[in-house]
C-alpha cells in the first residue's frame, strides 16, 4: 500500500530544471530516505509534495487517490506535514503558540493558553519530544526548534512526515534522540520521508532509498540490499574517499593566540570561560564539543562579532583584542560562520556579489575606488568552477540556491582570501558527500599552503580526519587538549559530556 | 509661572494626546503586520477634511465622523494595494501619499468651500463633550479624563482593547505572526496579504477617527495641513513604544504634553517658532535614543 505516489513530476525555475520527470513513491509506514547531491532537486520535490510549490506537470496520489495541492494547507489537510530545511517558526511566539498557530484552542473567544500547553505536552510525551510549551522559540537551540516543528505537524494530524536534512544542525546525541522519535512515530503508523546527506543515518534508519541526480531519479533501492559506496556512486558518479592526507610539514609560527578569553552572559555561566589556545601556521586545530558549550561564542569573539569581557586575541602577531571585524580581517582572519543565511550571505544579492564580499575592498576587483564589473564576474565564475557550485549563472540571487550550494559560496569566498588564519565553523553542514570531500581537500591544501585553521564542527568524524590537535570544549572551558592521532570518537564523546578519561586526568586543563 | 501647571494644562495634554494616540495605534497594527506605514500624516489630514465636509453638509457630527472614517480608509487603500498587492516600497508610497493628501485637501477646500487656508463655519457641527457625573469632579484628572468627546473615551479604551486583541486572541497572534515571518504564516494557511490589508485599513479607520477628533473636537474647522506632523509623531511613538499598546499610550502622552506645554508657553510669551518646533525636537531626541534599540531589535529578529 502506497502512502504517497508522485508521478512524472517536473518543476522548472528560470534557468534551472529542478526536477525532471521524477516518479517517487513511499509505502505506508516506512522510513524512506531521499538522497542526492546539493541542488539535485530534493527540497523542491518535497516542497511540491507539501504544497509549497506547484509542479509544472505530473500528478500526486495520496493513499491511492489523486490530489491537487494549491497550498501547504491542502497538503496538511491530506495528512502530509513537512519540517523544512529552514524552520518556519515565529521567534517571538511561544512553543505552544507556534504549534497551534491558526488552529488555536479558544475559550470565550480568547486564546486558551492552558489548553494549548496541554496539547503540546500530550504530543511531546507520547513521542518523547521534550519541549517547554511556554518557552519563547526565538531563544531556543535548533534541536528544540526541530521538535517544535515535528509537534506542529503532528498536531495538524500529519500521517506522512517529511524531514528535510533534519540532522544537519544536530549533534550526534540529538540525532540519536531524533531517530528514537522517528522510530516511535513509525511504530505508531506514521510514514516518514527523510532527506539527508549522511550515509550512516540512511543505513541506520531507512527501509528504502530513492536517489536523485540532476533532477532525475537514478535509483530506487532497498537499504538492506545496498551499501553506502553504491549510493555514493549513484549520487555522484564516482567513488569518494573522505580520508585526508596528513600535513606535509611541521607547524610554524602562531597565527592565532588566544589568552584568557572570557565572554560573560547575564545571569548565566560565562559562555566562554578563560579560554587560551594557539593555532600555528600549517596546522588544523579542531574544537569538539556538544553544541551550546561555547564553541560558537568563542568563534564569534575571535572574529570580532561578540565583545569579550576579558582576555586577548592576537592574529598573525597583531593584537586585535580591541579591533573591529575589519581590523581583524586586515590582520589575517577569514571566517566561515555557522549561520550561512543570516551571517554568511546576503540572500537578496546575487551569487557574484556574495562571492566578492570582502574581496571587493582590494584589487583586482577594486581599481581607483571603483568596482570592475567584468572582473567581478570572472572572479565569481572562477570560484564557481573551482568549488563546483551548482548555479544557473553568477547573476542569480543567493536566496534561490539550494542549502548546500549556499554553503559552498561561503567556503569558496573565505578560502580564496588565502589569509594566515581561517576559522571554519561547521564548514560542511548540509553539503553533499562529494562536496564534503572537496571542501576537506581545500582545507587541507590551505593548511599545506601555510595557513592555520581553527575548525569547529559537530561532526566528530570531520574533526578527527582533518585536525592535528583537538581541543574539547565543555561549559565554556577547554577541558582537554589531545593529539588527533592518539584519540578516537568514544574518548572525545566522553570528554564532551563532561567526563574524565580514566588515568588520563593529566591531559585535561591545559 | 506659579500657576503654570494647572488642571487646564492637564486637560489640554489629554486633548492633544487623543489624535496622536489613534494614529499611533494604527501605526502599531500596521507594524505588527509587517507594513511600515508612514502615510499616517496624510491619512489623518484626509480624515480631518472628511469630518468637516461630512459635518458641514449634513449638520451632524456623527455623519462627520463616518465621513472621516470612510475617506481615510479609502485613502489607505493606496498603501495596501501598492505595498501588499503590487509589492511596492511602503516608504516611498507613504511619502507620496502624504504629499498627495496635502494637495487634494488644499484643492478641495478651494473647490468645495471656496476659501483658502482655513474653513470655519457655524454650520459645522462639532463633537459634544460628555461629562461623566461624579468622576468629572475629581480634581486635576476629572476634567481632563472624564469630560471627553465620545472619540476621546473610545481612544483611551482602544489601548487595553488593542492589547487584548493583539496578545490574547487568535486574530492578534496571527497578525503578529504574519508581521514577523510571512512565509511561515503562509505555510500554515494564514494569508499575510489579507492580514496586512486588514491592518492598513484599520489604520485608515483610526486615522479617520483621529481626524474627526482633531477637526470636530479639538477645534471645529478645517485648516490646510492641520495634521501638523501628528501622523509623523505617531510613527515615532510606536517605534519608541516598540509596538506595545500601553507603551504607545505613554509615548503619545509624551508628545501630547510637549504640544500642550508648548502651547502654554506661547501664552507666556515664548516665540511661536520655538514652541511649534518643540514636538519635533522631542521626536528627534526620541528617535536618536530609539534608533539603537530599534536596530538591535531588527538584528535579533533576522538572526533568530
Ligand atoms: N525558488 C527557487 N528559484 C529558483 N531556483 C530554485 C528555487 N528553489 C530551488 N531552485 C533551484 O533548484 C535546484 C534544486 O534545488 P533543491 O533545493 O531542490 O536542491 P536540494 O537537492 O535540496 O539540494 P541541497 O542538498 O543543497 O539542499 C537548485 O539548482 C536550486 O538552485
Ligand atoms: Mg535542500
Amino acid at each position: 500500500m502506497l502512502a504517497v505516489e508522485m508521478r512524472h513530476i517536473t518543476k522548472r525555475f528560470p534557468g534551472v530544471l529542478a526536477d525532471d520527470d521524477v516518479s517517487f513513491d513511499v509505502r505506508q509506514g516506512e522510513i524512506h530516505a531521499l538522497m542526492g547531491e546539493n541542488g539535485a532537486g530534493k527540497s523542491v520535490l518535497m516542497s511540491i509534495l507539501s504544497g509549497l510549490y506547484r509542479p509544472d506537470s505530473g500528478e500526486i496520489l495520496v493513499d491511492g487517490r489523486p490530489v491537487k495541492f494549491a497550498s501547504p494547507l491542502d497538503a496538511i489537510g491530506a495528512g502530509i506535514g513537512m519540517v523544512f530545511q529552514s524552520f518556519k517558526l515565529f521567534p517571538s511566539l511561544t512553543v505552544a503558540e507556534n504549534v497551534v498557530f491558526r488552529e488555536e484552542p479558544t475559550r470565550h473567544g480568547l486564546y486558551d493558553k492552558r489548553a494549548a500547553a496541554a496539547i503540546v505536552t500530550q504530543i511531546a510525551e507520547r513521542y518523547g519530544l521534550a519541549v517547554d510549551p511556554a518557552a519563547v522559540t526565538g531563544s531556543l537551540p535548533v534541536g528544540v526548534l526541530q521538535r517544535v516543528e515535528i509537534i506542529k505537524a503532528l498536531y495538524r494530524k500529519a500521517k506522512v512526515l517529511i524531514l528535510d536534512e533534519p540532522t544537519a544542525v544536530l549533534t550526534p546525541q540529538e540525532t540519536d534522540r531524533l531517530f528514537e522519535v522517528l522510530r516511535s512515530l513509525q511504530a505508531d503508523g506514521h510514514t516518514i520521508i527523510l532527506i539527508t546527506h549522511k550515509m550512516r543515518e540512511v543505513m541506520a534508519i531507512s527501509e528504502r532509498v530513492t536517489v536523485l541526480r540532476d533532477g532525475r531519479v537514478v535509483a530506487r533501492l532497498n537499504t538492506a540490499e545496498t551499501t553506502g559506496e553504491e549510493i555514493t556512486r549513484l549520487m555522484t558518479g564516482r567513488d569518494i574517499d573522505l580520508e585526508q592526507s596528513p600535513p606535509k610539514s611541521a607547524p610554524g609560527a602562531p597565527v592565532l593566540e588566544v589568552s584568557g578569553l572570557t565572554c560573560r552572559q547575564a545571569g548565566q555561566k560565562p559562555a566562554v570561560d578563560n579560554v587560551s589556545l594557539t593555532v600555528r601556521a600549517g596546522e588544523i586545530v579542531g574544537i569538539a564539543g556538544v553544541a551550546g558549550n561555547g564553541q560558537s561564542e568563542l568563534a564569534e569573539a575571535i572574529a570580532g562579532l561578540r565583545a569579550a569581557d576579558a582576555g586577548t586575541v592576537r592574529i598573525a602577531g597583531t593584537d586585535v583584542t580591541a579591533g573591529s571585524v575589519k581590523v581583524r580581517r586586515a590582520a589575517g582572519l577569514s571566517y566561515i560562520p555557522e549561520d550561512r543565511h543570516a551571517v554568511g550571505t546576503a540572500p537578496d544579492a546575487d551569487v557574484a556579489s556574495n562571492l566578492a564580499m570582502g574581496h571587493h575592498r582590494r584589487p583586482p576587483l577594486l581599481q581607483h575606488g571603483l568596482l570592475k564589473r567584468a572582473r567581478l564576474a570572472d572572479f565569481a565564475q572562477r570560484l564557481v568552477d573551482r568549488f563546483g557550485i551548482k548555479v544557473a549563472g553568477t547573476g542569480v540571487l543567493a536566496r534561490t540556491l539550494s542549502g548546500g550550494n549556499l554553503q559552498k559560496i561561503v567556503v569558496a569566498r573565505e578560502l580564496d582570501y588565502a589569509s594566515p588564519l581561517l576559522i571554519a565553523e561547521q564548514p560542511t553542514r548540509g553539503v553533499d558527500i562529494g562536496a564534503i570531500a572537496a571542501i576537506h581537500k581545500e582545507i587541507a591544501d590551505y593548511r599545506d599552503g601555510g595557513g592555520g585553521v581553527l575548525l569547529i564542527s559537530a561532526e566528530l568524524s570531520e574533526i578527527l580526519s582533518l585536525s592535528g590537535r583537538i581541543l574539547v570544549m565543555f561549559e565554556g572551558r577547554i577541558v582537554a587538549d589531545l593529539e588527533a592521532a592518539a584519540t578516537n570518537e568514544a574518548e572525545l564523546g566522553l570528554l564532551m559530556a563532561g567526563g574524565e578519561l580514566a588515568g588520563a586526568g593529566k591531559e585535561a586543563q591545559s | 509661572m506659579s500657576g503654570f501647571f494647572d488642571a487646564a494644562l492637564v486637560e489640554s495634554i489629554v486633548r492633544a494626546l487623543i489624535p496622536v494616540l489613534f494614529a499611533a495605534l494604527g501605526a502599531l497594527l500596521c507594524d505588527r503586520a509587517g507594513v511600515f506605514n508612514i502615510a499616517l500624516e496624510g491619512q489623518l489630514l484626509i480624515g480631518c477634511f472628511g469630518a468637516v465636509a461630512g459635518s458641514y453638509f449634513t449638520g451632524s457630527a456623527v455623519v462627520g465622523v463616518i465621513a472621516a472614517v470612510l475617506a481615510a480608509s479609502v485613502f489607505s487603500l493606496i498603501l495596501s494595494y501598492g505595498s501588499v498587492t503590487r509589492k511596492a516600497e511602503p516608504i516611498v508610497l507613504g511619502v507620496a501619499m502624504n504629499i498627495l493628501a496635502v494637495g487634494i485637501t488644499s484643492f478641495l477646500i478651494d473647490a468645495v468651500f471656496h476659501v483658502r487656508g482655513v474653513f470655519q463655519d457655524p454650520a459645522i457641527a462639532g463633537l459634544h463633550h460628555f461629562a461623566i457625573p461624579g468622576l468629572v469632579r475629581i480634581p486635576w484628572i476629572g476634567p481632563a479624563l472624564f469630560n471627553l468627546t465620545i472619540l476621546g473615551y473610545l481612544g483611551l479604551l482602544l489601548v487595553p482593547a488593542t492589547s487584548i486583541v493583539l496578545f490574547r486572541t487568535p486574530l492578534g497572534m496571527r497578525l503578529r505572526g504574519v508581521g514577523e515571518r510571512p512565509l511561515a504564516a503562509e505555510t500554515l494557511g494564514v494569508s499575510p496579504a489579507s492580514y496586512q490589508y486588514g491592518a492598513v485599513t484599520a489604520s485608515g479607520v483610526l486615522c479617520g477617527l483621529a481626524g474627526a477628533q482633531l477637526a470636530l473636537g479639538n477645534v471645529v474647522q478645517f485648516a490646510e495641513n492641520m495634521s501638523a506632523g501628528r501622523g509623523w509623531i505617531a510613527v515615532v511613538a510606536v517605534m519608541l513604544a516598540k509596538d506595545k499598546p500601553y507603551a504607545t499610550l505613554g509615548a503619545a502622552l509624551l508628545f501630547g504634553s510637549t504640544e500642550a506645554i508648548g502651547f502654554r508657553l506661547q501664552g507666556e510669551g515664548l516665540a511661536v517658532q520655538i514652541t511649534d518646533a518643540a514636538p519635533y525636537v522631542v521626536t528627534l531626541i526620541a528617535l536618536l535614543f530609539a534608533a539603537r534599540s530599534f536596530r538591535r531589535q531588527r538584528a535579533a529578529a533576522t538572526v533568530a
